[in-house]
């Protein structure tokens, strides 16, 4: 047909023989040219080495979607040789998002019906492999009529292809679940292999399947046992251990059935301890059963001297020459890190030595391992380990280790100044891996810990002269140093004396605000914490104010604003300087409580009235921005203050300075009243700002049949307190807990006197007009003191 | 449960690609890439397992490879397979590729790149392991052959043809590549027989 169609070997033997990709791609698409004319012109003779052809071109990257429907064709044609080579390309080729794919379930149905072994053979092995769900639906009582053949060949097939038909539609575990059993009993270990991996597939996805295969444990436990016990097998040996792939999976699927399980764990437990002492792991296949087997002995419910023996059987895996094992290893002991804490502990100077390992995936797992680890008797050794690792570790573990550490330091730091300590060693080290968090961590722990200020300030001091790239380092000093500067300069014993001036605290924090490594947040932070510094350092403050009058021009908005305040600040507002830059309290960690703390702006509340806020604005800003860092919610801090009473626990009002006395403990509310389901609540609040002032919300509610209208409530209070009744939501209450009633009092109570309370009720109800008259008993104590 | 088995030379090429879970071709094209990048850096006294590429998808996969002289084998599976025997696994497939062809080299992979699928399908069906028995898997594709040769006719020569052009282009396939290659047989397997 085709002029002269090259033969596979030949094509290969071109294609290695083009010297450039060009090249490559030309042959390649002369061949595909020929081949999509042979598709064409339809020669059945040749078609199956076009498509081996096309396959081969295929695995190198080119397209070849067009041998689709070849695949078709040469799966129905009658010859061997032709289905080899379609179901290979089927199951290259075509995939469940083609709408051709179905095409071919008519010729599985007929192969796997009426074809000889190895045609069956191929058709279930496409079907396991690109098999859709509504293939596996057609197909699925041929399959199973498979699975009960005498020959193991295809036997083994169709289990393994229930498998898959199994976990594309759950539905059709019911049908393959009853011949499970039976195969069980079966010699051929191929038939064993796949009827173990069905078996788990089904217990996985249905707990009713994995109590109806519990009763196969002693069966299981009695091939392992056969497996383990007779000599070396040729056929399925491998390096002296018989079949260690079923030995695997036996395990494996035995830890399954047995989780949870007294009955069966029981049963297994002799055979668990025999695997484990007897297998022979000088090479490779004796310590993959070995290692399922502590793995199972760890997930089901074993004697507790079994459990001791796998965690040392682990142990000495750690110390084993082959980097293999030693990476399995540190897996299984992840595992178990969570549930048998203590014995995992035994082991952690070895892991510990792990961490030194040269392979970047050991390392990895060791370091995972060594963080689950940590705890309050070793957090010092192990932070020192960890910190070393950190200084020679590859980069992608840097970030991982570093967040590591910080954790590990929150949860288990024996004393303040050890946590600083860490901290400070990691931002130095690794600053730039550190989560954005770290940042608000630190200064809001040298915030707290006030013995402290003057050692955490002179060594961030220090620390930032050596080095100001670090951006969440030079953040983290640059407030300190604004914040303690004062500390600066004096003695401190804890570190070396060093004469600190005050020219060259400044000179550093300009150097800081000029630097183009800084991010404009580290600039925010250097000019706030100068601006700090003309009240804390004794000096002239000429250079900060030129300092801060330079940058009103700068052409970073923030970083304007700020200048221009600070400005305003030197200029109009000089005698308020002091107090508005005093030394911040402590900020709560994400506490909504924090309106009470805000000390500063205090001093600032009668401003926010009457003038802009401008000058206020630097303190807030900056506190804003910390706060945000904090997580906190906190709300639009320029509102001026609200006029009702703030809900305990709300949200951050700086200026909400009128009424930051403590929210009031509240009061009970009282049940007063109850006739034929009509219910009256009483609930009292007695606002903070005006201790004389009482408010009860009056509540009715109707759980009868009928409503109650034309409700009327009156009261009567003692003459030496004032009463104000304000007008109700309404005078009906719907039936059957409709919408309430609700009304407001108010009473005026300046002398303190003992609150008596007369109600008077007129409503309809149920046809008949009610009145009550009752005096209200048992009213709290704290409603009048 | 395996999601794909690689081979690839020392300098990428692929030899034989299979992926039992669905990838669009040039998702596939890539992974074989990253992967082959991410397993020359290692160096050959560290460990046979690493972490997954992010394309191959999750934490929870991982590479397990192993290095003949010119050719990397790597399975890519998840976490419910047993590491170490995937590595066992690995070595039972080369050496029943040994067995059918007869002191295997990277050229017999080449040219018969469907033969070497046909193999693989009778010890991973699906992405499950479907036989370890090495016997047992020779003895099904010799019975294959001989059926494909007894319906030739005209196919069967070329297959004959084949073998014959192999065994004559000497140029092409120098015995010296085949005797470096039988280090793939002796030393490295001696590590794990």
């Amino acid at each position: 047909m085709v002029v002269s169609s090259l033969k596979l070997h030949d094509l290969i033997e071109e294609i290695r023989g083009a010297k450039t990709q060009a090249q490559e791609r030309e042959v390649i698409q002369k061949e595909c040219a020929h081949i999509r004319a042979s598709f064409r012109d339809g020669d059945p003779v040749q078609r199956h080495r076009q498509l081996a052809k096309l396959l081969y071109v295929h695995m190198l990257g080119y397209p070849a979607h067009f041998g689709q429907m070849e695949c078709l064709k040469l799966i129905a044609s009658p010859r061997f040789i032709d289905k080899r080579v379609g179901y290979l390309g089927a199951m290259l080729l075509l995939d469940e998002r083609h709408d051709a794919h179905l095409l071919i379930t008519n010729s599985i149905k007929n192969d796997l019906n009426h074809g000889i072994q190895p045609v069956q053979g191929l058709a279930l092995c496409t079907l396991s492999t690109m098999g859709s769900a509504e293939m596996c639906r057609d197909l699925a009582t041929e399959v199973e009529k498979l699975l009960l053949q005498p020959g193991p060949y295809v036997r083994k097939k169709a289990i393994l292809a229930a498998v898959h038909m199994v976990r594309k539609v759950p539905e059709l575990s019911d049908i393959f679940l009853p011949p499970c059993a039976k195969l069980l009993h079966e010699h051929h270990h191929g038939i064993l292999l796949g009827t173990i991996t069905l078996i788990m597939e089904l217990c996985q996805r249905s707990p009713a399947a994995l109590r109806h295969f519990q009763k196969v444990v002693p069966k299981l436990v009695q091939i392992l046992r056969t497996l383990v016990t007779t000599g070396y097998s040729k056929e399925h040996g491998i390096s002296g251990v018989s079949d260690p792939f079923l030995q695997v999976q036996i395990l494996r699927l035995l830890r399954i059935l047995g989780r949870n399980h007294e009955e069966s764990s029981e049963t297994m437990n002799d055979l668990l301890a025999q695997v484990a002492t007897n297998t022979n792991t000088s090479r490779n296949a004796g310590s993959a059963v070995l290692f399922e087997t502590v793995l199972t002995i760890m997930d089901i419910r074993s004697a507790a001297g079994l459990r001791v023996l796998a965690v040392n059987i682990l142990g000495h895996f750690l110390l084993n020459s082959d980097k293999n094992i030693r990476y399995v290893a540190l897996t299984s002991l992840l595992r178990l890190v969570q549930s048998d804490h203590s014995a995992v502990q035994r082991h952690r100077s070895t892991v510990v030595e792990c961490l030194r390992e040269t392979d970047a995936s050991l390392s990895r797992r060791a370091l995972e391992l060594s963080l689950a680890l940590v705890n309050s008797s070793n957090v010092q050794d192990m932070t020192k380990e960890l910190q070393a690792f950190l200084k020679s570790c590859p980069p992608d573990l840097r970030a991982d280790c570093a967040s590591g550490i910080l954790l590990a330091a929150e949860r288990f730091a024996p004393t303040k100044r050890w946590h600083i300590d860490t901290i400070l060693h990691v931002l130095t080290m690794a600053g730039t891996y550190v989560r954005d968090d770290a940042v608000a961590n630190l200064t809001q722990l040298i915030g707290g810990a006030q013995e402290l200020h003057a050692y955490s300030v002179r060594r961030l001091y220090h620390a930032l002269a050596r080095d100001i790239s670090q951006q969440p380092l030079v953040q983290v000093a640059t407030w300190c140093i604004g914040e303690y500067g004062d500390f600066l300069l004096e003695n401190c014993e804890e570190t070396e004396p060093l004469k600190v001036e005050e020219e060259e605290v400044l000179a550093l924090l300009e150097k800081v605000l000029q630097s183009h490594m800084s991010l404009p947040a580290t600039r925010g932070y250097a000019l706030t914490a100068l601006m700090k510094l003309s009240t804390r350092l004794q000096g002239d403050t000429n250079r900060i104010r030129q300092v801060v009058s330079i940058y009103g021009s700068c052409l970073d908005v923030e970083l304007q604003q700020r200048a221009v305040e600070y400005n305003m600040l030197f200029q109009k507002y000089d005698h308020m300087r002091a107090a508005i830059l005093e030394k911040m309290p402590l900020v709560e960690h994400s506490s909504p409580q924090a309106d009470e703390k805000a000390k500063g702006s205090r001093e600032v509340a009668p401003l926010s009235e009457d003038q802009a806020l401008v000058p206020t604005e630097p303190q807030t800003s900056k506190l804003s921005d910390l706060l945000d860092l904090l997580d906190d919610t906190s709300g639009d801090t320029r509102q001026p203050p609200p006029l009702q009473p703030s809900p305990e626990g709300g949200v951050v009002h700086l200026l909400d300075l009128p009424s930051t006395p403590p929210p009031p403990a509240s009061i009970p509310t009282l049940k007063v009243f109850e006739r034929e389901g009509v219910r009256l609540n009483l609930s009292f609040t007695r606002p903070p700002g005006t201790p004389a002032l009482l408010l009860i919300t009056v509540t009715t509610t109707n759980s009868s049949e009928d409503d109650v209208t034309h409700f009327i409530c009156q009261a009567a209070v003692p003459k030496s307190l004032q009463l104000q009744l304000q007008a109700p939501s309404g005078s009906t209450a719907t039936a059957r807990g409709g919408l309430p009633i609700t009304q407001l009092f108010r009473i005026l109570n300046p002398n303190k006197a003992p609150l008596r309370l007369k109600l008077r009720l007129t409503y309809n109800h149920f046809g008949q007009s009610v009145q009550e008259i009752f005096e209200v008993n048992n009213l709290p104590v704290e409603t009048w003191q | 449960m395996i999601q794909a088995i690689l081979v690839f030379n020392n300098h990428g090429k692929p030899r034989l690609v299979r992926f039992y879970q669905r990838f669009p071709e040039e998702i596939q094209q890539q992974i074989v890439r990253e992967t082959f990048h991410l397993v020359l850096k290692r160096d050959d006294n560290i460990c046979n397992f690493l972490e997954g590429g992010s394309l191959i998808g999750g934490s929870d996969y991982k590479l397990i490879y192993r290095h003949y002289a010119t050719l990397y084998f790597v399975f890519c599976v998840d976490s419910s397979e047993s590491e170490l025997g995937i590595l066992d696994l690995i070595q039972v497939f080369v050496e029943t590729l040994d067995k059918c062809f007869e002191n295997v080299c990277e050229l017999d992979l080449i040219f018969h790149m469907d033969k070497v699928h046909y193999i693989l399908q009778e010890v991973v069906m699906g992405g499950m392991v479907l036989e370890t028995n090495m016997n047992e898997i020779v003895a099904q594709m010799e019975a294959q052959s001989r059926l494909e040769k007894s319906e030739g006719g005209l196919s069967a020569a070329p297959a004959r043809a084949v073998s014959a052009v192999k065994n004559i282009n000497l140029p092409e396939i120098p015995r010296n590549i085949n005797i470096g290659d039988l280090n793939i047989k002796v030393p490295n397997l001696s590590q794990f027989v």
